[in-house]
Parts: C-alpha cells; structure tokens; sequence
C-alpha cells in the first residue's frame, strides 16, 4: 500500500514536469507568432495611441507634451483670437458621410455578391474554380490603376457617357464623375470580392438537399431563400458585410480620385492632417475614434446575435 | 378511364426518365413504367443501387420530370407542377433536417409554408410529434439528435402537412440494425394510424418484405415484378427476382406438361414434381430453371423418400440456423437451411452422404 503511493507520487511529480516540459515547448513554438502580432499590431497601433495624446510638431511630427487637443479637436473649435471653444459639427458630418458611403456601398456589394456567389456555389465543381478565379483577378492589378479606369469610364469623355450620347439618350454628359455614387461605385468594385468570397464559402458548405426538403415543404422560390439559404448562408454574409464595411470606411483612394476631394472621407481627413496639416496628434485621435466605433458597432452586432441564438435555443 | 383509376393514390402511365440527349447517348434511368399504386397502401420499391427507384420517387415528389408519360395522383395530372404546389411529402435519406431549427420548427414549416393560422399549426405540432414519440425535445436543435431522433423528426415534419402520399427514400438505411428493425415497426404502426399511402424505397429486401402490403421489384429501369411480399418471395416471376430476394436454389429442369400456372417439371437429377409458372411465360422452352427456397429442402433418413441425395460440402452456422451446402449429381449444388433446435440437433458433418425431401409446391419456374 505504502509502496503504492510512494510511486503515485512520483509519478504525479513526473506528470507535472513533463507538463512544465511542454508548456515551455509549446510558448517556444509560439515565439514566431506572438512576436509577428506583437509586431505588426500591437506596436504600430500603440504609437498612433500614445501620438493621439501629444502636442503637434511645427513641422510634422510630434512634441512630447501631454494634451487632449486632438480629442477636443473632433468636436469643438478654438478661436484663433481668445481660445474659447464652439461646438462644431464638421468632422462628425465626414465621419457621417463616410459611414453613410460606407454602409451604401457594403448593401450594392450585398445585392451584387450574394447572387454571384449562389452562382457560383450551384455550379459543378470544376467550374466553380474558373469563375472564383476571374472574380479574384482584378486583384492581381494595382487599385491605383483599377480606380483611374473607373475614372476614364464614368468622365463625362468617358465610356457611359460618349455611348449614350450615341444612342441619343442624352444630349449632354451625365455628370458622373466626382458624387457620391462614383466613389460608392469604385468602393463597391475594389471590395466586391471580400463580399463574394465568404459568401461562397458558406454557400459552398450549404446542403442543397435541404433546399430540396424546403420546396417538398410547400416553400416556394422566395421561401426558400428567405427561411433556408439566407439563414445559413449568414456566417458568411456577416463576414462579407464587415470585410466591405471596414476598409470602405477608411479608403483613401477610391474618394480622392472618384469623389474628386470636393467632400472630404474619413480616410482623406486622415491624411490630411498627416500631410499638408502636419497635425500627426489629430491624424492619430480620427483613426483610433474609428477604429473603437467600428469595435463597438460589431461588439453590439455580435451580443445581439448571440442573445438572438440564446433564445433559439430556449 | 380516369374513373377507374380516379381512386389510384398514384398512377404512373407509361412513364420514361432518360438523362442526356435521347435513349441512345443518354441514361435510361425509368424504361416505361407502368404502375398503381392504391390508397392506403404500404407499397414499396425495391431493387439495387442505379434501378431507377429513386428516380421515380422524385418524379412523383417533382424534383425531376418525366421524359416521355405521366404521373396522376387521386386522378389528377401532376404534370408541370413545381414540388411546393404537389399535396406530397418525402423522407429523405440523410433526413435533410434544418440545422437552424428547433425539432418543433422543423415540423411546423411545411404547414406554415401553407399559410395555416399559428393556432391550427401548434396543435398539429404537438400530435405528430406524440406520434413520433419526440415530445420531450421539441425545443432541441436537430444537431443535437441521435440518428434515430432524427429519422423520427424527418417522418414527423413529412406527416405534419398531411400528405396524401409519403414518399420514403431509403430512410432507415443510415440506421444501425437494432433501430432498423425498431423503426419498421414504427413505420408500419404511423401508415396503419394515419392512413396515408406510403411509398418506400428500398434495397433491403428484408425491410421490403416485413413492411409491405405490395412490393415492385425493380432493375435497370424496368419493374420485374408487382406483388404481395408472399407473391414475390415464393412465386418470383423472374430468376433476378428470385435471385435478389433471400437466398434460392436454381437447378436445371425440362418442363413435362403444364396447365395454366401450374407445370410439370423434371429436374435433370431425375425427379419429377409439380411446379409454379409464372404467367405469361408460355414460351419458355423445354429446359427452364426451377427454384427452390433452402428452407424448403429437409433431410430425411430414408433413402426411399428421397428427391434428392448428394453429399456435404460445407455447412455455415448462423445463430437461429445452419446452411448446409450439398454436392448433388451432376455437379450442382443446393443449399438447405434448418432452424436452429437446440445442441445437437443436427448432427451432420462435412462429407456426409445425406437423402433430402423437396417440400410440396416449393417449386418455382422462372424465366429470365
């Protein structure tokens, strides 16, 4: 009995040192991994964060001065003369403006993917990797490039414009180029594809006997969609409606070039103020407002669709 | 015409299913069929893998539509109508549950695909779901389910609409054998107590014998056979028929005379006895294959008794009965199957020289 123990001890000891063993192992082998995030996360945002908090250098850059101009900076305006402050709603109009653009563009990139990739997803396999792969190959060409395209498509010289104007449609160029649509057009072409490809994924993954099972159901076409594919098919919409939301909220090319610079965006604010502005503190406070807005708008998405899947559950 | 066959739950008239161009370059998947099928009927579709029994089923559910014929349910032409416009319900092979449903809303989606008011449908929900014997888990998500909760969620949201037909496309084969035997029970019990007509496919044919009030034997697209389970397990009309369903001797035999279905056989072992003509076969020649069941031979001691006699060649043993295999003369062997009585029974071993009886009307003429 005694000779039981004593080699239970000892083999609970040996259990915990191998255990030691691994644990070490395992945080060696991670090193690469939380080094590379420690890297190319945490750092960068850190110095824009710590940046938000200082004084602005007279020639770009930052002083070393603790002050929360930039925040105030969002909401208020300095007097020149006796540095009282206003009320100024200038920057939230860009950030309303952006989001506006933001969430038109994620709703057509929507109504446009999530039928390219039904389509895709109900073609035979052999043919899925054909379409997904033209869907992917604008990538492959700089945005730069693809937005001046866009550019010498909706100018009034410009492809639309010239055709109807040949087919007599109208007598004088539609003024395309430089609204909100051209822009919302050029953010829904540069994204589209975050918004196909999750999309597809799911859909992919989707039981089409299940659809079978809801038109033997009395489901009719709409049905169907509505109560079964769409459903299922959420994981991936979400995903595709947060990869389009994001960076179109942020874009900097797109607006600059389609939107003309006549109206300000977030990302154009943004550089602004790391550019000509020479405001690297303020710069800073609009990217990281952005970024904790942006955080909580999921947050709230994530809690309500975790609350609504309680509740499924009974 | 359609008077007679108006009370036909399912009436299939001549009816083709070719896949790909035409009959030449493409699959025939349905060669023709005619069938009946009645009200409140059991029926089933058996036959192997790739003999068009699914095929038809979804003709009828209207997954797919027929190339040449048509298919009329109560008398009424289904024709050209989608699947969500015909009163039929199916239960699919790998249940085709709704994963993000509970059991209770998978039931009550076909009625409330049917526009029924939220008060008839919660009714409706609780009975079947009695029926299926699943209350208990109506709020239970279907991944939540063992496999034989499943099956019984897939018949209960199928029978929830009530149908006038319920298809069943190979339902329990996903089922180990214990809840397969289970869920026949099951199934015959839901068919008597709803009255609905069942149409089961199948390629057990244990299944399709201990269910059905008729059954079509089916292969390479054509019906072989249609017929009560007794019908096609002791007079098959036709040697594949035999041959698929249990286990059967064939031996080579001359007809002697015959008289309606009724023949006079002579085995080419010498023995002579009264045989079973399946109808329509009048041409089938002087040599004819002549089947017998295992369970229809028997030993006997006396070598006076004897229709047959040969020697053992191998004897398998399968818990509630052995298979003998004997040598008979002229190089054929049969295979005879006793019960299980108890140790020490049977007391036969391999080479014994043994005398067997063949049972009275056990004798089946097939053609090919």
């Amino acid at each position: 009995m005694a000779e039981a123990t004593t080699t239970s001890s000892q083999l609970s000891s040996a259990v915990i040192a191998e255990e030691k063993r691994l644990r070490s192992t395992r945080y060696g082998l991670l090193a690469p991994g939380i080094l590379t995030i420690f890297i190319i996360g945490i750092m960068p945002l850190s110095i824009v964060l710590v940046y938000s908090f200082l004084k602005p250098g007279d020639f770009g850059g930052v002083t070393w001065e603790l002050s929360f101009k930039a925040y105030v900076q969002l909401l208020f305006e300095e007097d020149i003369f006796d540095e009282t402050l206003s009320f100024t709603t200038d920057y939230l109009e860009i950030f309303w403006r952006s989001v506006g653009l933001g969430l038109a563009t994620t709703i057509a990139c929507l109504l446009v993917g999530f039928p390219t990739a039904y389509f895709i997803a109900t073609q035979p396999p052999a043919r899925r990797n054909a379409w997904l792969f033209l869907i992917t190959i604008p990538f492959w060409t700089n945005l730069l490039i693809r937005t001046y395209a866009m550019l010498l498509i909706l100018r009034d010289q410009g492809m639309i414009n010239l055709s109807l104007i040949k087919i007599g449609a109208i007598d004088r160029a539609l003024p395309l180029l430089y609204t909100d649509f051209a822009v919302s057009l050029g953010l829904v072409y540069a994204y589209l594809p975050f918004m196909v490809l999750p999309i597809f994924a799911s859909l992919e993954k989707l039981d089409f006997r299940l659809v079978e099972a809801g038109y033997d159901l009395y489901a009719t076409r709409f049905k169907v969609l509505k109560r079964i594919i769409i459903p299922l098919a959420k994981p991936g919409i979400a995903a595709g409606c947060i990869l389009v939301l994001i960076p179109s909220l942020g874009a900097y090319i797109t607006p600059a070039l389609l939107g003309g610079g006549k109206k300000l965006m977030i990302g154009n604010l943004i550089e602004l103020q790391f550019g000509q502005a020479r405001n690297w503190p303020f710069g800073s406070a609009i990217a990281l407002v952005l970024m904790v807005l942006v955080m909580l708008s999921l947050l709230i998405y994530l809690r309500s669709g975790a609350r609504k899947g309680a509740s499924a559950h009974g | 015409m359609s008077d007679q066959t108006a009370k036909a739950a399912i009436d299939v008239r001549n009816t083709s299913k070719i896949y790909g161009r035409d009959r030449e370059h493409g699959v025939v998947a349905l060669d023709q069929v005619s069938l009946t099928i009645e009200d409140n009927e059991f029926f089933t579709l058996l036959g192997p893998s790739g003999c068009g029994k699914t095929t038809l089923l979804r003709l009828i559910a209207g997954f797919e539509q027929p190339t040449h014929g048509e298919i009329l349910l109560f008398g009424e032409h289904l024709e050209g109508l989608p699947p969500y416009k015909r009163p039929v319900n199916t239960v699919f092979q790998h249940y085709a549950l709704f994963p993000h449903m509970t059991v209770a809303e998978n039931i009550s989606f076909g009625l409330e695909m049917l526009e029924k008011p939220a008060a008839e449908i919660k009714p409706v929900v609780d009975e079947v779901l009695g029926l299926v014997q699943m209350e208990q888990l109506a709020d239970r998500k279907t991944d939540q389910l063992s496999g034989g909760q499943q099956q019984r969620v897939a018949l209960a949201r199928a029978l929830a609409p009530r149908p006038k037909v319920l298809l069943l496309d190979e339902p329990l084969s996903a089922l180990d054998f214990k809840l397969r035997k289970e869920m026949q029970v099951e199934l015959k019990r839901l068919q008597n107590e709803t009255g609905i007509t069942f149409i089961f496919v199948t390629h057990d044919q244990e299944e399709a014998l201990a269910m059905s009030d008729r059954v079509a034997v089916m292969r390479d697209g054509l019906i072989l056979q249609v017929g009560n389970p007794s019908e096609i397990y002791d007079r098959p009309a036709k040697r594949f028929v035999a041959d698929f369903i249990g286990d059967i001797n064939i031996l080579r035999g001359s007809v002697v005379s015959s008289q309606g279905d009724k023949a006079r056989v002579r085995l080419d072992t010498g023995y002579e006895g009264d045989a079973g003509l399946p109808t329509g076969s009048d041409d089938l020649g002087d040599a004819v294959s002549v089947a017998i069941r295992p369970e229809q031979l028997s030993f006997v001691d006396d070598a006076v008794e004897a229709d047959l006699s040969g020697s053992i060649q191998h004897i398998s043993y399968f818990g509630s009965g052995f298979d003998y295999e004997v040598l008979i003369p002229g190089g054929e062997t049969v295979t005879l199957q006793l019960q299980n009585r108890g140790a020490g029974q049977h007391d036969y071993a391999i080479g014994d020289e043994v005398h067997i009886a063949i049972g009275a009307n056990s004798m089946q003429i097939l053609s090919d």
